[in-house]
């Protein structure tokens, strides 16, 4: 066409009032766009606002002191929620104390040290794709490798029953005199000879307490005395191997326990921690840096007493959401401990464990409405402690929002 | 000696050795050199700092050629020119504050006092603890004001309570700063405008006893007041230290420098007192720059 | 403090200049060095989980394809998943892919639509105190554990859509599949936010200088251009909702089947590790590996959405400059 039938096409009026009239249709499907975005945000607020409303009402009834206090149990009015709260509370220390430290230091030398050699480089690129990719591993996947590597671990420490390696447990043979008092005597190991009773033989009683024992032949007459009786064993008389778990029990392999579940935890909340970390220290701005350095801080002393200081806030504030995320994981936990009764919390690193979201799962897969309340109830515990970790996250961000410069 | 990107800090140190001696026979006068080539003549006092022949690049682009020039004792040199024209790349080499950029390197003989700036020996802690920097935005640390001054004397030097307290107050004192924060040497630095925040960091540098002050555009984030305040304050530093200052601003560089050196697309085009090269520019391109035909 | 009471009663400027008072260099030196050991083991560990990751699971895949019963013909050929039947085992993946990829595609149908729309909300139409709103609702919707959304699956779901779904079962692939759905969410919404608000200004004032609205601008132009992104935030949603555990395993079931009927019980690769995880483990039979086969699969696929989504985003992202 010609300019000038173009300009013909443009003014011509009927099209200019088409145009006219398509521009009014265009603004109500623009705001018609906008209601309909609205409402489908909405949506993700009301979705929100229905889960803990509806939580709250079918669980807050069951928060009782009992359900608080008590260990679980087949009967649901008895049914308590302790031993899973003490036992995410240890799992928490755990994953602590191995996350914090590892995670932050592993930030700090991606983040501070960064190499100039092409090689090195290379390896630092490496090391954190593989530290990304990690971090969108499925959590069960954890858990079975955890199995492997932690519950059996590699089956080189032996199984369960035959530990390469365990300390922090007493053995004992126990004896049942015949004034039914219990004599322990305490053994080298579990392997150790079965105890005959003799004169001078070290002794305890029922209390650990050490008592004199009184060997008599299988034939003597029994003392009179009732305080004499109670220490007194016939020579011929058997015992049975018991053994006492203290708190600092450890044993390899480390089995279904407290300290491989926390390990398998670990791994799943390292790498969140990793990348927190090191977006903390990647926003303490670099005049901080340049200005130590000027002052002839070696790199070591430039992290530790102006980046790190610097950058505690968010590494705090990331420590703390990492931690609410290991309080809620249940898959792991699942693949290491499974469902076990336990009524009393754990007592060292290696024994049996339970924690609050495998506890609500437990009671979820029941049929009983009773325990759907339970396990309602335990959302309502689990969900107000989430709620301590994230409010203390951001009163913590809010506080050192101004001080960074 | 070229330094490449195998410069490691952590290498084997030794004390700063002296720098190797030149062609000159003599100390050249402070400000006397020209551009490259020109023959140093015989100065009245030595410089603190001697550039000959050096070179900067960053990767493969050559941001310094050939520089020769000396920085006398005890002035203030101001080093002009526009944009990008290399003056900062020259200031940071001094302290090797371009260690931190991977691909920076340098060539030819730098020396400050008798230390070879930049020796692989070198130890760059040391250099940097004699001589101090000041940068462009203020950036004191988000520590208390006392923290702040004594953090580079405790890097270096052993001291007990009461003599950190005496070095924190002199230092204050010194950068025109203590009457007004005496009472809260114990607040965070950020509650200070930005012209004391400046001041707080010539506080901070001078607390480690340099030799000679680096200053790279030191008033050009801060207000006129402040701005005056500090020249004010650069000439009092004078008495006790070199110190050396990268500006855009000319009227700036003419009232506090005693001696200016502008460059121009990596070549120091022109060096000498100051009053000769604003009054009298012996070449072309100075006298266009400083006129303002173009910046 | 030996030695100290030589330099007491020093004015700072003698203090400055005594040279008996600098600190030694080389003893920093040797603390700078085995603190960048420290870190860098710390850092090197991380590969070691990866590592031990690839050697647990192919090592034991590798057992679990030598035992007498298992044929890799079977693994990807068969449709029939029935590890516990005492006499009649097989061991044909396609039941519990096909339960995972129902139940992630439910979740995917539900959190695109949602996610993308609030996306755009968020980013083109939102005023600043709705965001302030919005955001950190969502961020909170992203940390309630899977565990509640599992039991609300369960107890919420069902029956609701039993109003729907006469006769509904009590697992079923479509209540899991909304739950999961319903968690995504927030990844989609986050990381397609990102790629929008990136797309600079300039871009926008060019539609909104001929003439065109919010929505033109949205639609024609910003979505367009952060494509790449929310390719990418798909594809990672995609991968948590695999790899979704305790959801499916309180309600989509324990019956491996290939099925698209979503009203249907199904397994779900995952759910399947929990259960065999929950019996008896010390076994160490054909099961016991089987579970590891199947978390090898599990891996392979996460991994898969992973790295493509990354890689989509990197190769794919707009230069705008």
């Amino acid at each position: 066409m010609t300019p000038a039938a173009h300009t013909v096409v443009l003014l011509d009026p009927a099209r200019l009032a088409r145009a006219r009239r398509s521009v009014a249709a265009r603004h109500k499907r623009e705001r018609a766009f906008q209601w309909f975005c609205v409402v489908v945000a909405s949506a993700c607020v009301v979705m929100l606002g229905a889960i803990v409303v509806g939580i709250l009402a079918a669980g807050i009834g069951s928060v009782t002191r009992t359900f608080l206090t008590a260990p679980p149990s087949p009967e649901p009015a008895e049914a308590g929620f302790y031993p899973a709260i003490m036992g995410s509370v240890w799992l928490l220390v755990l994953v602590a104390a191995v996350t914090l430290p590892l995670g932050v230091a592993a930030a700090i030398i991606l983040e501070e040290y960064k190499p100039r050699r092409r090689l090195s480089r290379l390896a630092h690129g490496f090391i954190e794709t593989n530290i990304t990719n990690l971090a969108g591993v499925p959590s069960v996947v954890y858990g079975i490798v955890g199995l492997t590597a932690f519950v059996s671990m590699f089956g080189l420490f032996g199984n369960e029953l035959n530990p390469a390696l365990e300390t922090g447990a007493g053995y004992y043979d126990q004896f049942y005199n015949e004034a039914d008092q219990v004599i322990l005597v305490p053994v080298a190991g579990p392997d150790a000879p079965e105890t005959v009773p003799r004169a001078g033989m070290r002794a305890l009683n029922a209390e650990k307490r050490p008592l004199a024992a009184n060997i008599i032949g299988p034939d003597d007459p029994w003392p009179d005395d009732p305080a004499v009786a109670a220490r007194t064993l016939r020579s011929t008389d058997f015992s049975g191997r018991i053994s006492e778990r203290t708190v600092f029990y450890l044993r390899l392999p480390l089995g279904r326990g407290l300290l491989a579940g926390a390990l398998t935890l670990s791994l799943v909340i390292l790498p969140i921690v990793i990348i927190t970390s090191q977006e903390a220290l990647r926003a303490v701005p670099n005049s901080l840096r340049d200005a130590a350095l000027g002052l002839g801080a070696t790199r070591r002393r430039v992290v530790f007493r102006v980046t790190l200081p610097a950058a505690l806030p968010g590494i705090m504030t990331g420590a703390i959401l990492a931690m609410s995320r290991a309080i809620g994981e249940a898959a792991p936990l699942l693949m290491i401990a499974g469902i076990v009764f336990i009524t009393f919390p754990p007592g060292n690193l290696m024994d049996d464990f339970t924690a609050m979201p495998l506890q609500i799962y437990n009671w979820a897969q029941r049929p009983q409405q009773e325990f759907h309340e339970l396990a309602a109830a335990g959302i309502v515990v689990l969900l107000g402690v989430l709620l301590v970790f994230n409010g203390a996250a951001i009163v913590i961000r809010q506080r050192f929002q101004g001080r960074g410069s | 000696m070229l330094i490449g990107e195998r410069r490691n800090v952590s290498s084997p140190v030794e004390e700063s050795r002296p720098a190797a001696r030149g062609t000159a026979a003599q100390p050249p006068e402070p400000g006397r050199l020209g551009g490259p080539g020109a023959s140093p003549p015989a100065p009245a006092e030595p410089a603190a700092i001697r550039a000959r022949g050096f070179n900067a690049w960053y990767g493969e682009f050559h941001a310094l050629r050939d520089i020769n020039i000396d920085v006398a004792e005890n002035r203030i040199t101001a080093l002009i020119g526009p944009s990008g024209c290399g003056k900062s790349t020259m200031l940071r080499w001094i302290n090797r504050m371009n260690d931190t950029i991977a691909t920076a390197h340098a060539g030819g003989e730098l020396a400050m006092h008798e230390v070879d700036v930049l020796s692989r020996q070198t130890d760059v802690v040391d250099l940097r603890r004699r001589v101090g920097i000041v940068f462009q935005k203020p950036n004191p640390f988000p520590k208390t004001i006392y923290q702040n001054v004594a953090f580079g004397a405790r890097l270096h030097l052993r001291l007990t309570r009461p003599e950190v307290d005496a070095l924190v107050e002199w230092s204050l004192r010194k950068a025109a700063l203590w009457e007004e924060v005496k009472d809260r040497l114990h607040k965070s630095a950020l509650g200070l405008s930005g012209g004391q925040q400046q001041r707080l960091c010539i506080a901070r540098a001078i607390a480690v006893g340099p030799e000679v002050l680096l200053m790279d555009e030191p008033c050009s984030a801060l207000d006129p007041r402040s701005t005056a305040a500090i020249e004010e304050l650069m000439l009092e530093l004078r008495e006790s230290y070199t110190i050396v200052i990268v500006t855009h601003n000319m009227q700036q560089a003419s009232r506090v420098s005693d001696a200016t050196g502008f460059f121009y697309n990596g070549a120091l085009v022109e060096v000498g007192p100051t009053a000769r090269i604003f009054q009298n520019p012996a070449r072309k391109e100075t006298e266009d720059y400083i006129t303002g035909r173009f910046g | 403090m030996t030695g100290r009471d030589a330099f007491l009663g020093q004015p700072p400027q003698a203090i400055l200049a005594d040279p008996r008072r600098l600190r030694s260099h080389r003893r920093q030196r040797v603390v700078d060095r085995t603190v960048v050991g420290a870190l860098g083991a710390a850092a090197t560990l991380s590969v070691l989980v990866t590592a031990a990751i690839l050697f647990v699971l192919g090592t034991e895949t590798v057992r679990f394809f030598r035992q007498d019963e298992v044929s890799l013909g079977e693994f990807f050929g068969s449709a029939r998943w029935s590890p516990l039947l005492g006499s009649e085992k097989h061991f044909g993946i396609w039941p519990l892919v096909c339960g995972t990829a129902l139940v992630a595609g439910i979740a995917l149908l539900v959190a695109v639509p949602l996610g993308l729309v609030t996306a755009i909300f968020l980013s083109e139409y939102a005023p600043p105190r709705v965001r302030a709103t919005l955001k950190p609702a969502l961020e909170v919707l992203a940390g309630i554990p899977t565990v509640v959304y599992g039991f609300l699956a369960l107890v919420l779901v069902t029956p609701g859509l039993r109003l729907v779904f006469d006769g509904l079962g009590s697992y079923n692939a479509i209540s899991a599949g909304i739950a999961v759905g319903v968690l995504i969410v927030p990844i989609i919404s986050s990381v397609s936010e990102d790629a929008m608000r990136a797309v600079p200004q300039a871009l926008r004032d060019g539609v909104y200088g001929v003439g065109g609205t919010r929505f033109d601008a949205a639609v024609k132009v910003v979505f367009p251009a952060a494509l790449s992104g929310i390719v990418s935030a798909v594809l990672l949603a995609a991968a948590r909702a695999i790899g979704e555990t305790m959801i499916v395993a309180l309600a989509a079931g324990s019956t491996p089947k290939v099925t698209l009927d979503p009203t249907e019980e199904v397994q779900t690769m995952t759910g399947f590790m929990v259960q065999m995880a929950l019996g008896d483990v010390s076994n160490f039979g054909v099961e016991y590996f089987s579970m590891y086969a199947v978390a090898a699969m599990l891996f392979a696929l996460t991994m898969g959405f992973t790295l493509l989504g990354a890689h989509v985003r990197r190769r794919f992202r707009e230069a705008y400059e």
